[in-house]
């Protein structure tokens, strides 16, 4: 890990919506890239970039849609700069292409979805959390994706940092699952000082450009290739196609094997890529399952079932792909049911069920989006688990 | 007639270096694309543009979206990527706007650049961002088996038109001038002295540069529409190709085997996307303004 660069960071105390707080993340991470397109509710962090990229040697450009704008993404991390591209669920699905490719030529980059209510245009200007599994299986092929999604703007600045961060050590695409609610919530936001910042340096070839082979590992704890940029020298070819080490179309069953399944790999195989906030869970006979503004929402239904007796435990996910998997299989033999909490009709509960195996009750607490929760409807599921 | 055994004559083997080996990825010789494609001439054109042309290779790249010339950036031998159908512009573009000292040239079909890429083409053009893009027009899709595409004369026979093609079709020279591109030629596979000078002037054009090179298809277009083989498509490129230098780009349409123009058709100045936001931006902002030149990772690194 290494400091951030200070002419990106906004060091104080600030009244930020999450929009602009998870912006000021990416510029302190060190963005300087960002190409995007208009969309409610997520345009918010598109304008702050532009509007401050040209005091730290930043370029910002809105194109003509959102295919156009995730290809410029990734090609602008070949060209040797950290980037961003933000969008919301209509655009998120253009984005779909192009995260692909980016999966497949391993290219650290964030992409924000500041969800609304779906399908479709749905509701603009309205909350949702029903991108989750879009999110986890939006391109087609076989993947794995890391996300991550704040409850507050403080949590959107930091958890932009972390985005990056993953990013860059497992050279893949990472999601920020914000909402409408968290991107135009205005709260206190603290951006700590530049040398109190850590982030992940991409991971750089040293030896001789000429002798580079782009995808040819060297040990790497992270089980990726070390990169170079165009016009570093190298004269290297990538490609979207499946490729072996030299980054040459090879297309094999062969050479399919070994790629996906180090893509897949890189991120299945790994139990550390984890970020809960837990609370009440010793001795809890109902565990409550959250992330982004549900988490917060969450709070107000497991304090009243915790006023009328009930043990219920809390965990807060912040990093939500991968999921939790360790954590919850810990958790299923000793709790009488975990609730999901979510603004959706039930995405992130199918992977509890999955997980308990009828081990423990499931139960989701879901609706279609538009608001955030009642928490009297959250104490009540509680209570109801808890019989 | 003769019952005598046929001796076989021993080959040597050639050990004289390939003229073009510095520039080719000679470890992915032979290439996919059919004989008699006109794609070989386009990647030697290019090659030879780029000799001539005074950039470092090493601060060049090619992009190509997906199709058979979307291939072009596997062989030549330069940073390259071979990125998604029709998406190769934006890319090119990420990678200009990323770092700026590169010197982005954009190889790939009619299809690709037109017909899926075509909002991409005509913003990239409308922005004059300092592109130079080469299209390869065999006047159908291609790879996928010969489907119509955006630039099918009327009535040719493709794949997805077998009673024959009747959607107008595209006029690229004069798509690329109206939407704002600063250079603009057409020439064939045949005209490649033409075609070698026309691609090193688009080359060295700030700006978004044109080529369009009429390429022959004997596998699918010829066949299909019954036009005889490669040669024969060249001889027809050598007959009725009409070289018109200058001339007004509406007046440059394609019909189906008909005599057409080529030429350098449009050649002017105007600000690129670069020149005109550090205008922009140093007019608003003066001295607070902090221009990206180069990659931004760096300073990151330890």
């Amino acid at each position: 890990m290494v400091k951030a660069d200070p002419l990106g960071v906004l060091t104080g105390s600030h009244y930020l919506d999450g929009d602009e707080a998870c912006a000021e993340g990416a510029l302190a991470a060190g963005v300087r890239f960002l190409a995007g397109y208009p969309i409610t509710p997520s345009t918010e962090v598109a304008e702050r970039c532009a509007a401050r990229f040209p005091f730290m040697g930043g370029t910002f450009i809105q194109m003509e849609d959102e295919l156009a704008s995730m290809a410029a993404v990734v090609a602008g991390v070949w060209g040797g700069s950290k980037c961003l591209s933000v969008t919301s669920g209509p655009g998120f699905s253009l984005m779909m292409e192009n995260i692909g490719l980016g999966i497949m030529m391993e290219t650290p980059l964030v992409v924000v979805n500041v969800q609304r209510g779906g399908p479709s245009t749905g509701l603009p200007t309205m909350p949702g959390q029903a991108d989750m599994m879009q999110a986890r299986w939006g391109s087609h092929g076989d993947y794995e994706v890391i996300a991550v999604a704040p409850n507050s703007p403080q949590e959107a600045f930091d958890l932009t940092v972390e985005a990056f961060n993953l990013s860059e050590r497992f050279r893949t695409p990472v999601f920020v699952m914000l909402d409408e609610c968290v991107g135009h919530m205005t709260e206190k936001v603290v951006i700590p000082p530049a040398d109190e910042i850590e982030v992940e340096p991409r991971y750089m070839y040293t030896g001789d450009p000429k002798e580079y082979l782009p995808y040819k590992l060297d040990g790497n704890e992270y089980n990726v290739p070390p990169m170079l940029h165009a016009g570093q020298g190298a004269r290297f070819h990538t490609t979207g196609l499946t490729h072996d080490e030299r980054g040459y179309p090879d297309m094999t069953p062969a050479c399919q094997d070994v790629l996906v399944n180090r893509l897949v790999d890189k991120i299945r195989k790994r139990d550390d890529i984890v970020h809960l906030e837990e609370d009440g869970i010793e001795g809890a006979d109902v565990i409550v399952l959250s992330y982004g503004i549900s988490t917060r929402v969450a709070y107000g239904g497991i304090r009243i079932a915790r006023e009328r007796g009930v043990k219920v435990g809390h965990i807060a996910m912040k990093i939500v792909w991968p999921f939790p998997e360790k954590r919850i299989l810990e958790l299923v033999d000793s709790v009488k049911g975990i609730l999901t909490v979510e603004m959706n009709l039930g995405q992130m509960a199918l992977e509890t069920e999955r997980l308990a195996q009828g081990r423990c009750k499931t139960v989701l607490a879901g609706h279609a989006g538009g608001t955030v929760h009642d928490p009297k409807v959250i104490a009540k599921a509680i209570e109801e688990l808890a019989k | 007639m003769s019952d005598t055994a046929v001796t076989p004559v021993p080959v040597k083997e050639d050990t004289t270096p390939h003229p073009m080996e510095d520039w080719l990825r000679m470890d992915r010789i032979p290439h996919i694309w059919c004989p008699t494609c006109g794609l070989g001439i386009v990647v030697t054109a290019l090659v030879e543009a780029i000799k001539k042309s005074a950039f470092d290779p090493d601060l060049m790249a090619v992009v190509s979206g997906i199709g058979c010339t979307g291939r072009v950036a596997g062989y030549i031998k330069l940073d390259s990527f071979h990125t998604t159908h029709g998406r190769a512009i934006p890319f090119a573009t990420g990678l200009k706007l990323s770092n700026p000292k590169l010197k982005v040239v954009v190889v790939s079909g009619d299809g690709d650049l037109t017909g899926i890429g075509g909002n991409h083409f005509i913003h990239a053009a409308r922005r004059n961002i300092d592109l130079t893009v080469i299209c390869v027009n065999n006047f159908i899709y291609a790879m996928t088996g010969g489907q119509v595409a955006p630039t099918t004369p009327n009535p040719a026979v493709t794949s997805t038109t077998p009673y024959g093609a009747f959607e107008p079709p595209f006029n690229l020279a004069n798509l690329a001038e109206a939407c704002g591109a600063t250079y603009v030629s057409r020439w064939t596979a045949l005209h490649v002295r033409r075609l070698v000078e026309s691609m090193t002037r688009a080359l060295m054009k700030p700006g978004f540069s044109f080529v369009e090179v009429i390429a022959p298809c004997s596998t699918l277009y010829a066949r299909r529409n019954r036009l005889g083989s490669g040669l024969d498509l060249m001889k027809f490129y050598h007959d009725n190709a009409i070289i018109k230098n200058g001339c007004p780009t509406p007046e440059v349409g394609i019909d189906f085997q008909k005599p057409f123009v080529v030429g350098d058709f449009v050649d002017k100045e105007r600000p690129t996307w670069h020149d005109r936001m550090r205008a922009q931006m140093t007019a608003t902002l003066g001295e607070k303004f902090i221009p990206k030149v180069g990659p931004s990772i760096c300073t990151n690194c330890e």
